[in-house]
């Protein structure tokens, strides 16, 4: 028992956290002829059932995940597991059908039924089991209420409301301005232009995985792994001070964690260049400003001639462009977040004077 | 239109009332055509009704499937509908100032035998986040955000962002711990918006001379808050926000949603 809470606590250390997400993603993409089948869906599912079976038997475990408010993300938890397992499967099974020269099931399903009573009824079936479960769930939950606002006495950890989680987790590795105006915006304009930037007019209406790869591999880095595993991160293990905590951690308020993060500007002038920080913040803080025009501005074009040439031929230039730079700034969080873990870095580029740090 | 019925004998009470009743002048006033069980009144039911009509008359037989779109854009709509009315109902015993908000809450709570409106409300709100996710995630792996819908894509994202944003909203009616500080830790980003926000990026370049044009009590997050914390100010705006501006925004944002489906050639599939 002790020794698979300590294995459980460990595991769930954000660093090893995110990268056994990323491995997973790449797993079940790599993998998937394996992942469609049933016992592994039904499996992951299963086993993620049996781990909060263990869990409700822990108390920190217990008193975490059956605060009413973050009942609904252990529902997330294991519908996103599903839905996720459930459409690469679904896009297995019609490729084998289209390598097969059979075309993909939906095509199969052209003909026109009659709306009243096809879809009516299943409409008016999930309907009522939305409410029956809505009804139930409201009747064993009670909403909470804690005590009446009070401005002076600040709960630590205060949170957001748990959507936005994710947003607040990133605020670890990017200051309020990046992660929560820039970044955020980026998401919207992103998602907003996708249709405009996909040209790839294969996969249009069927689900399939071989016609699209690249999409949606991205797609689900963004979604599944970005987005939703941080939520759970910032939902379920982040506790007084932000400070990490497993599942079956105390949340102790005491709990130290050690602040050693370094700029890169003290890195190469202090450390490297073994002189004292320039006055200037333009001479101090150039490698950093160089490194970010760098990223934003010059690396989408080498990127263009190497790696992503084929992309730049397909799209042109100025969808090659929107795509890269949105691609960009969607990593400028794993990057981040790898500098921080390899290197503690704190900030590429430190101007306090203007509020400006990234 | 009405086929002549035939009571025979044999039929039961239940068969006579019902017949009787299909042709009374209320029943035939309402409903303009017999059940839907023939090609001609599967038409005509699609047609005559309002609330059907959003719907085509034939569709896709993959469409109907709970395989293809998991009925996630359903599921979203009905669950707004049932905010809308458990909203509705709350608004009776609400009054969104410091005086009133957090006490209507508890006498909601104490005072109404086996209330669940607050409940259905609550979860429901957090359900629709999760609907309108995994509806946009059904949409991403079908790949039907491919023209022609690529508009109708983007309504749905506007959407999702005003279903967080009402969710948001609501999040800080109950005046409780809870309530105010989550919109506190959410509404401080505000302050760090370039040039907008009195610690964001930028604003201190805006000045004419000495005066600071951005300061804490006129940047981004004011204009949030209707004031420097999160008050009285704030709490008024979050309660017209989310009960009557994001609302009616997001109910012209379905129609359109819903009419561009249509429009699209209804739910997709391949060519
Ligand atoms: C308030 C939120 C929303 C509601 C009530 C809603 C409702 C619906 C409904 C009922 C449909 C019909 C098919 C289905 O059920 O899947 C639909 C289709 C569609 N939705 Fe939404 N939706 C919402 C948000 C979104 C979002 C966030 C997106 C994408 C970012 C989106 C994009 C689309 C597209 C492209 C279609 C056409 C799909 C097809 O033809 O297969 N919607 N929506």
């Amino acid at each position: 028992m002790g020794f698979l809470k300590g294995l459980a606590n460990s595991i769930a250390d954000p660093r090893l956290f995110f990268l056994l997400a990323v491995g997973a993603l790449l797993l079940a993409v790599w993998k998937r002829e394996t992942v469609a089948s049933n016992g592994v869906g039904y499996g992951l599912l299963g086993f993620l059932g049996l781990f909060f079976l263990f869990g409700t038997f822990d108390a920190n475990f217990r008193l975490i995940v059956t605060k009413p408010d973050n009942v609904p993300i252990v529902g997330l938890i294991f519908l996103l597991l599903f839905f996720v397992w459930y459409s690469i499967r679904e896009g297995v099974l019609n490729d084998r059908r289209i390598a097969a020269g059979n075309g993909p099931i939906e095509k199969a399903e052209s003909d026109r039924v009659w709306v009243w009573p096809d879809l009516v009824y299943t409409e008016l079936i999930s309907l009522i089991l939305c409410s029956v479960v809505l009804i139930v769930w409201s009747i064993f939950l009670k909403a909470p209420l804690e005590q009446p606002a009070n401005p002076a006495n600040t709960p630590n950890p205060s949170k957001a409301p748990w959507y936005f989680l994710g947003l607040q987790e990133m605020l670890v590795y990017f200051d309020p301005w990046l992660a929560g105006v820039v970044l955020p915006s980026l998401i919207i304009v992103g998602l907003i232009c996708i249709p405009y930037i996909d040209k790839n007019p294969k996969g249009n209406g069927y689900y399939t995985f071989v016609e699209r790869k690249a999409e949606i591999t991205i797609f689900l880095f963004g979604f599944a792994v970005l987005w939703a595993s941080l939520i759970v991160l910032g939902t379920f293990l982040r506790g007084p001070n932000w400070n990490f905590f497993g599942p079956f951690e105390f949340w102790d308020i005491h709990k130290l964690a050690a602040l050693t993060n370094v700029d890169l500007s003290e890195y190469i002038w202090v450390r490297g260049l073994r002189t004292g920080l320039p006055q200037q913040w333009y001479i101090r803080e150039i490698f950093g400003i160089l490194l970010v025009l760098f990223y934003v501005f010059a690396l989408p074009v080498i990127l263009a001639k190497g790696l992503f040439k084929t992309y730049y031929e397909k799209l042109g230039a100025p969808r090659y462009y929107v795509a890269t730079f949105l691609f960009l700034m969607m990593m400028s969080l794993p990057m981040k977040m790898l500098a921080r873990w390899i290197f503690n870095l704190k900030y590429i580029v430190h101007i306090s004077e203007f509020f400006f740090n990234i | 239109m009405a086929d002549t019925k035939i009571v025979a004998p044999k039929e039961g009470p239940a068969t006579q009332f019902w017949n009787w009743l299909t042709e009374t002048q209320v029943w035939t006033s309402v409903f303009r055509h017999d059940r839907p069980n023939t090609d001609r009144n599967r038409v005509l039911v699609m047609l005559s009704n309002v609330f059907l009509h959003l719907h085509p008359v034939r569709i896709r037989k993959s469409g109907v499937k709970l395989r293809y779109t998991w009925c996630m854009g359903g599921l979203t709509f009905f669950l707004f509908l049932s905010l809308t009315l458990t909203g509705l109902l709350l608004m009776f015993y609400y009054r969104p100032t410091l005086e009133y908000a957090y006490t209507d809450i508890v006498g909601l709570r104490e005072h109404v035998p086996l209330g669940i409106m607050r409940e259905m409300h609550r979860w429901g709100a957090h359900a629709m986040v999760i609907t309108v996710w995994l509806h946009m995630f059904r949409v991403f792996m079908t790949g039907s955000y491919k023209p022609p819908r690529e508009f109708n894509w983007s309504v749905g994202v506007i959407m999702l962002v005003l279903t967080l944003l009402l969710s948001f909203t609501g999040y800080l009616l109950p005046w409780d711990q809870l309530a105010i500080w989550a919109i506190t830790v959410g509404s401080n980003m505000a302050r760090a918006t370039p040039f907008l926000g009195h610690e964001g990026p930028g604003a201190q370049l805006l000045r004419l001379g000495d005066v600071p044009l951005i300061h804490a009590a006129d940047d981004a997050r004011f204009a949030l808050l209707g004031g420097t914390f999160v008050g009285e100010g704030a709490l008024l705006r979050f309660y017209v926000l989310h009960c009557v501006g994001l609302p009616l925004v997001i109910a012209v944002l379905m129609a359109v949603h819903f009419w561009r489906v249509r429009k699209d050639g209804g739910i997709s599939g391949p060519m």
